[in-house]
């Protein structure tokens, strides 16, 4: 077990970070190549102001006519990105180990709160597979690979709250955890948890065409 | 050609008409058009109540008609339009009409010394061409280009042999296109055909054309190009070779093809208007060297001078040496002679005009809605209502200058000090 | 029309006779299939594609966008994602190994249910460009040939032409002459300047006005006449802006057709290109066809006949004499709206006109597609019940309003609604901005 420990916690995470950033390195890094050889008008196009104008009109909650529609679903999905970034980063547990492997730290969350973001983040995954099993629109655009994806991003906080509160052995779960979130950063920029990194492209180029070109609105 | 020489080069200023005073004896006169030569200034007016007629240097033609339109000078100086009477269209030359009428006559061209004047003409829902009022003996159901030599002895089009009905789409896929030529059509058939241009010397045709809805080529007396492409624009022809010039997209860029094989070793995101030099030493083209922006190259090497809007009218000076060209950049009109801008911006710049001697370029140009001649970059002290071409003398040293002012017409010949100073 | 039933292992959600697309079918082989998605995929599409479909995350968030999937009952196969899922995402999962009757299927799908109106750009988190996505499946199916037959047969007389319509070229001018003839029975010094070169202004409509609607011509006549403007029309091949190739995917026919348009603007020195009121022909002219032929925005500046109208009762080049008292509402056609903002100067030149102007709910960038627009209505009389049905949220929209008049600035809007009108039994009339400009505004010198 501590033999599998060390691996997970060592080797292994490095792998994890590795293929995490370089993975976004290379998909960034040929998105934009390929762009710059096939798609040029992209870059032609391209405005840094209506970029942003577009970029904030969507990471605002209501600050566009669809989230103002699905109130719902706009608190759930706030929510759940806030909690799902806020929590792995700013884990006294996380912190701790940036802490003894590079000497780094930073503010942490008090436990108790991350313990209930780290269910917020479980819950919205439950809400979003409730979308996914009985809304007719998204189950009809549904694969396999989006209850893997959303699997995959669920089992970290799980495994995480389930460690952190020692139930089904405490060894067991840290290794589940620990592997688990190996996973979700090895798979972020192969899978389209990539839209992480790839959206605020896709945003900004929709709205420098809107906002610089069409001269309208895009929110 | 015309012999420009036997124009009267002497008399400095002449007030050929006041046509300013035109609008008092019509209820209205339209546009403009003065002569090769200057001589004479004309325009449709109306002469009464449904009736219309030319007025020339003051006075109207005695023939009137219930309709005119596309009132041109031709190259020798004869005066010609469309016209219609009792419900029936056909052409007037110096007020006589063509014998021969026509359901309707869409375009007239002339051949380059102006003796011919050719016709693009619909009768009886058949459409082709007549030269001098002799129509084509066959005519077409549809007819969509019109082309003739440079001598104006012949005479093309586009035209669809068999009806096609509405819907057809898999019989106009199998080819219903071809062209005439003075009225007889060629076997081989194409679902579309587009633009034409004859030889300098008239004997060789050579069309854009598309073979199925994918390949282009260009065909040359009836004979495609072995190579075809995901697109073609115009052909012209080398003068002194006779090879065919034609510019070619190939893997979403455009270059320039020669007889089918591509000769330039530069591709561009554009590249149309080519043109040879007057001794065929030199090919140029407009081109697009990156996306939005627009110049000229010279055998596949394009100026680093570039404009956002366009690059049109391209023109060679006659010893080869230049080019002059119009460019637009944010809506403003300039003049760029060999990737040198001139200095000033118009907001509409006409096609430059090369002394024979190639060192000098005249140019009409607008601002402000008055017009002027901009030589060599410097503007003539005159802003007119309106200014014609210049053209030079023979010997290069004078200008003839067509101008309105203050409702005034004036044939000028100004030597070139005049406005280089 | 029948309802949806599976053929071959593929669901039509609405079952179609088109022989376009059936006579086109039957041509194709896997391997032609096979090699024309993988040559479009490859060698026309890039990064742009590739981003869209691996950041999109399946959320169905665009789904309210879209009219069709509104209009029926929420069925996800008309869903943006939805469409895409039917199309693209197989292509790409299968690399291109799809069958014939999945091609028609998506041909369908792209050509004829989806007007690639562009809102659901404008719901999707991502600003994912699905209009883009339907338009290279339409471009895989003009290179395949299955394409449906009235859209196929205008981008031919584009080809042609030209123009829409199979306008010959005597048929153009003759019809422009006629309409100056008939103005000027109301106001005699009424002109259609042909070839004016030099004029400031180049007017350009769509093919369907000589051959349908001559009357817009008569009403434009009377307007630049009355307004005193330099204008001018071309006489030959390049006077119709509009292009249905670009909606069948046939770019190098849109190029052709732009080229064309632009260069007799060129030929003409005019100062500038003003259109009347059509949608796809200004999206064909500021957005696509430009493009395609090498410029990032135009050689002439382009001017929508909603902003010519403002800028003409702005200035009080023209004048109205009474306001028109009916209750009016506005139309915002997508590719003038979302295509170039015009939204405000619509609504200022309806109010300026209108004495009762009631605005649709959602409106401006937001507003309802018509469900003609994209090609759809030039898929032709097949297609009906494909835009009734699928576009009962435009006749909501317009019956909560109350109007008797609809203002669509848009000829695909104005035949589209004025089917949507019939269908639902609104009793509304559809009507352009220049028929009720024309109507209200004062006529100094008419007999």
């Amino acid at each position: 077990m501590h033999g599998l420990y060390n691996f997970v916690r060592g080797p292994l995470a490095w792998v994890a970070f590795i293929l995490f950033f370089g993975g976004i390195l290379y998909r960034l890094i040929s998105m934009l190549l390929g762009a710059r050889k096939k798609d040029g008008v992209v870059f032609d196009y391209f405005s840094l102001y209506y970029g942003l104008r577009s970029i904030f009109h969507w990471i605002i909650p209501f600050a566009n006519r669809n989230s103002r529609q699905r109130p719902i679903f706009t608190i759930v999905t706030f929510a759940f990105h806030i909690c799902l970034l806020a929590v792995p980063i700013l884990l006294l547990a996380h912190i701790i180990l940036w802490d003894e492997s590079f000497n780094i730290s930073w503010w942490n969350l008090p436990d108790s709160i991350a313990d209930i973001m780290a269910i917020i983040v479980v819950a919205c995954c439950g809400y979003f597979l409730w979308r996914r099993l009985t809304q007719p629109e998204v189950k009809f655009v549904t694969f396999a690979s989006d209850y893997v994806i959303l699997a995959i991003v669920a089992a970290p906080f799980i495994t995480g709250f389930l460690a952190y509160h020692q139930w089904f052995g405490y060894k067991f779960m840290l290794i589940l955890h620990m592997l688990s979130g190996e996973v979700m950063l090895a798979a972020i920029p192969f899978t389209r948890l990539g839209h992480m990194f790839y959206s605020p492209f896709t945003r900004a180029y929709m709205g420098s065409e809107f906002g610089s070109v069409r001269h309208a609105k895009d929110w | 050609m015309i012999d420009i020489n036997s124009w009267d080069w002497d008399t400095g200023e002449k007030l050929v008409a006041d046509t300013g005073g035109w609008k008092d004896k019509f209820e209205w006169v339209e546009e403009f058009q003065a002569g090769p030569d200057g001589e004479k200034v004309a325009a449709i007016v109306k002469s009464g109540e449904g009736e219309f007629s030319v007025c020339v240097n003051g006075e109207p033609w005695e023939n009137t008609f219930d309709k005119i339109w596309h009132l041109r000078f031709g190259p020798d100086g004869r005066l010609t339009c469309i016209v219609q009477t009792e419900m029936e269209w056909t052409v007037a030359v110096d007020g006589q009409t063509w014998e021969n009428t026509f359901g309707y006559v869409m375009e007239v061209k002339f051949s380059e010394d102006g003796k011919n004047i050719c016709a693009f003409i619909q009768q009886d829902g058949q459409y082709g061409a007549a030269t001098n009022g002799e129509p084509w003996e066959n005519l077409y159901s549809d007819m969509t280009v019109f082309a003739i030599t440079p001598d104006g002895q012949h005479t093309a089009g586009a035209v669809r042999p068999e009806p096609l009905g509405e819907g057809e789409i898999f019989k106009f896929q199998d080819g219903c296109y071809t062209v005439a030529v003075d009225g007889k059509a060629w076997d081989k058939k194409f679902v579309n055909v587009w633009h034409m241009t004859f030889s300098p010397d008239g004997k060789k045709l050579a069309v854009e054309a598309r073979s199925n809805l994918y390949d282009y080529t260009i065909v040359v007396d009836g004979v495609s190009w072995s190579e075809s492409f995901p697109c073609v624009w115009e052909p012209i022809f080398n003068p002194k070779t006779g090879a065919i010039v034609a510019p070619v997209r190939t893997a979403g860029e455009w270059t320039l093809a020669q007889d089918g094989k591509i000769m330039w070793d530069r591709f561009f995101v554009q590249c149309w208007h080519q043109m040879f030099s007057p001794d065929a030493s030199k090919l140029a083209a407009i081109v697009a060297p990156k996306y939005g922006r627009w110049t000229v190259a010279v055998d596949g090497r394009p100026w680093g001078t570039t404009f956002g809007d366009m690059v049109t009218d391209a023109v060679f000076s006659p010893d080869g040496t230049r080019i002059a060209a119009v460019g637009k950049e944010d809506y403003d009109w300039s003049v760029i002679v060999n990737d040198t801008v001139w200095p000033d911006t118009y907001d509409v710049v006409w096609r430059p005009v090369f002394s024979p001697d190639s060192q000098n370029i005249a140019i009409k140009v607008e601002k402000d809605g008055l017009q002027t001649i901009l030589m060599n970059g410097r503007p003539w002290k005159r802003e007119c209502e309106a200014v014609w071409d210049p053209v030079f003398s023979p010997d290069g040293s004078k200008m003839l200058v067509r101008s309105i002012e203050n409702g005034k017409y004036h044939r000028r010949i100004l030597p070139i000090t005049e406005i280089t100073g | 029309m029948a309802e949806g039933q599976v053929i071959d292992g593929i669901y039509f959600n609405e079952v179609i006779e088109d022989a376009g697309l059936d006579e086109g079918t039957k041509k194709l082989t896997p391997e032609k299939i096979e090699r024309v998605i993988n040559d479009v995929l490859k060698g026309e599409t890039g990064a742009r594609l590739k981003t869209y479909v691996d950041t999109c995350i399946h959320c169905g968030l665009c789904s309210n966008a879209c009219h069709y999937y509104l209009s029926r009952d929420k069925d996800p196969t008309y869903s943006p994602a939805g469409k895409v899922k039917q199309t693209m995402w197989e292509m790409i999962k299968k690399k291109g190994r799809v069958s014939p009757t999945f091609m028609k299927r998506a041909s369908q799908i792209a050509s004829t249910q989806c007007c690639v109106c562009m809102r659901c750009a404008m719901y999707c988190p991502f600003g994912i460009d699905i209009a883009y996505i339907m338009s290279v499946v339409r471009r895989i199916c003009h290179l395949l040939g299955i394409t449906p037959l009235y859209i196929q047969d205008t981008a031919h007389s584009h080809a042609v032409t030209m123009n829409q319509m199979w306008v010959k070229n005597d048929e153009w001018p003759d019809t422009l002459q006629w309409q100056e003839d008939e103005a000027r029975e109301e106001i005699p010094t009424t002109r259609i300047p042909l070839e004016k070169e030099g004029a400031d202004i180049m007017y350009s409509v769509i093919g369907p006005e000589p051959k349908f609607l001559a009357q817009l011509l008569y009403q434009a006549a009377i307007i630049f006449e009355v307004a005193g403007l330099s204008w001018t029309m071309p006489a030959t091949p390049g006077w119709d802006n509009s292009d249905m190739a670009m909606y069948t995917m046939d770019s190098e026919i849109m190029g052709r057709v732009k080229r064309v348009h632009f260069e007799t603007a060129r030929r003409l020195r005019v100062k500038k290109i003003v259109m009347g009121e059509c949608g796809h022909a200004f999206r064909s002219v500021y957005d696509r066809g430009n493009r395609w032929l090498g410029w990032k925005m135009h050689p002439f500046y382009i001017e929508h006949a909603i902003e010519f109208y403002y800028n003409l009762l702005k200035s009080g080049k023209i004048k109205i004499a009474k306001k028109y008292e009916e209750p009016v509402t506005l139309h915002d056609p997508c590719n003038v709206m979302r295509g170039r903002g015009l939204y405000e100067m619509a609504r200022y030149v309806v109010s300026e006109m209108c004495a009762d102007f009631r605005d649709m709910q959602p409106n401006r960038e937001h507003n309802y597609c018509c469900c003609a627009g994209g090609g759809v209505i030039n898929c032709g009389p097949p297609y009906k019940m494909t835009r009734m049905l699928g576009n009962r949220v435009k006749a909501e929209q317009i019956a909560a309003t109350g109007a008797k008049v609809v203002i669509a600035p848009c000829h695909n809007c104005h035949s589209g609604l004025e089917d949507i009108v019939s269908h639902y039994k609104l009793g509304t009339h559809v009507k352009f901005i220049s028929d009720i400009l024309y109507e209200v505004m004062e006529k100094p010198g008419a007999v």
